[in-house]
């Protein structure tokens, strides 16, 4: 709908909108997100969700215990390889469309546990990540800006086109592969697909 | 003129519009995923068991049921007791039926604690 014709009727006090927003509109504001924590951010995650940051603001103060119901995976908290593979499998049995926050420094790339022999580097190595949020734990204000930042990704989601998201596309993926425990490390220990890190060039 | 009343066409107006109201969402829902969502079924998504891990064996599996003894030995030391003890209290006022009626009653419960000594039960292991 052509935007100047929009305007000019909202002065007049119609009140227009397309299909495309009212279901971006419903979606952003009922995330469900899975009730899941790993370390100490999970505790930053319950004090969001409870009255002083109140997540139910967002409409996402309905945390699932399946993930059959859920919309939203906040990983909070440290990935240990041993429960990598079990972060992705719970991925995996999300229904599209899903969304994935990871919460803290460990979540992200490892945190103060980076050189840990048994930490994974960032989960964005084997799932999608929509939002990474820094902080050691982060604050629930950060954890409600990462609310908002999601909220504004799914509202700018085109519906039809080739630039609609991957839940739209009967092609793209809804799995991704679950790592193996393998005997020095996971098995793969990324997934090409989803994490390209940075290929680092030296002074010539 | 006199219209005539009937209650029940109000409520099968409320019912319609009831079932209208359930199952039009879920309509509309259908049609939507039929229209823009493709499924995507997967392995890890049709999997049964859905706490991130995989699951192991079989569900058709025994389990050991070993409560009833325990049913068995209350009903003949305890509700026993309950019934005995009003047996005693009204005994000399009863009747000769009543009499053999709770001498049966008592021989199945004896007939149950003879069988459950025998099976060894009642010995503390």
């Amino acid at each position: 709908m052509d935007e100047g014709l929009r305007s000019e009727l909202s002065k007049q006090g119609v009140f227009t909108t397309t299909l495309e927003d009212l279901y971006n509109w419903g979606r952003k504001n009922s995330i469900w997100p899975l009730g899941f924590g790993l370390a100490c951010c999970a505790i930053e995650m319950i004090a969001a969700s409870m009255a002083r940051w109140d997540l139910a603001r967002f409409g996402a103060e309905v945390f699932r215990p399946s993930p059959r119901q859920a919309d939203l995976m906040i990983v909070a908290g440290t990935v240990t390889k041993k429960m990598a593979p079990q972060v992705v499998r719970l991925y995996n049995q999300m229904p599209e469309p899903k969304y994935v926050i990871a919460m803290g420094a460990c979540a992200i790339s490892g945190g103060p546990f980076k050189q840990g022999y048994n930490v994974l580097k960032g989960i964005d190595r084997y799932i999608p990540v929509d939002v990474h949020i820094p902080g050691c734990p982060p604050r629930p204000e950060a954890l409600l800006h990462a609310f908002m930042t999601l909220q504004r990704k799914i509202d700018e989601q085109a519906l039809t086109g080739a630039q609609r998201p991957r839940h739209l596309v009967a092609e793209a993926p809804s799995e991704y592969p679950v790592p193996e425990f393998g005997e020095h490390d996971l098995e793969p220990p990324s997934n090409p697909a989803v994490w390209q890190p940075p290929v680092l060039v030296r002074g010539e | 003129m006199a219209v005539e009343y009937s209650p029940y066409l109000f409520i099968f107006v409320l019912l319609v519009a009831a079932g209208l109201f359930a199952l039009t969402p879920l309509g509309l829902a259908w049609l939507w995923a039929k229209r823009f969502s493709p499924r995507k079924p997967g392995p890890d998504k049709n999997a049964i068991y859905e706490c991130g891990l995989e699951s192991k064996g079989d569900a058709w599996v025994q389990f050991k049921a070993e409560y009833y003894l325990y049913a068995i030995i209350f009903l003949i030391f305890d509700v026993e007791t309950i019934f005995v003890l009003p047996f005693a209290v009204a005994f000399g006022g009863l009747s000769a039926g009543a009499f053999v009626a709770m001498m049966i009653f008592l021989l199945l419960l004896v007939e149950g604690l003879v069988w459950a000594w025998q099976k060894g039960v009642l010995t503390w292991k």
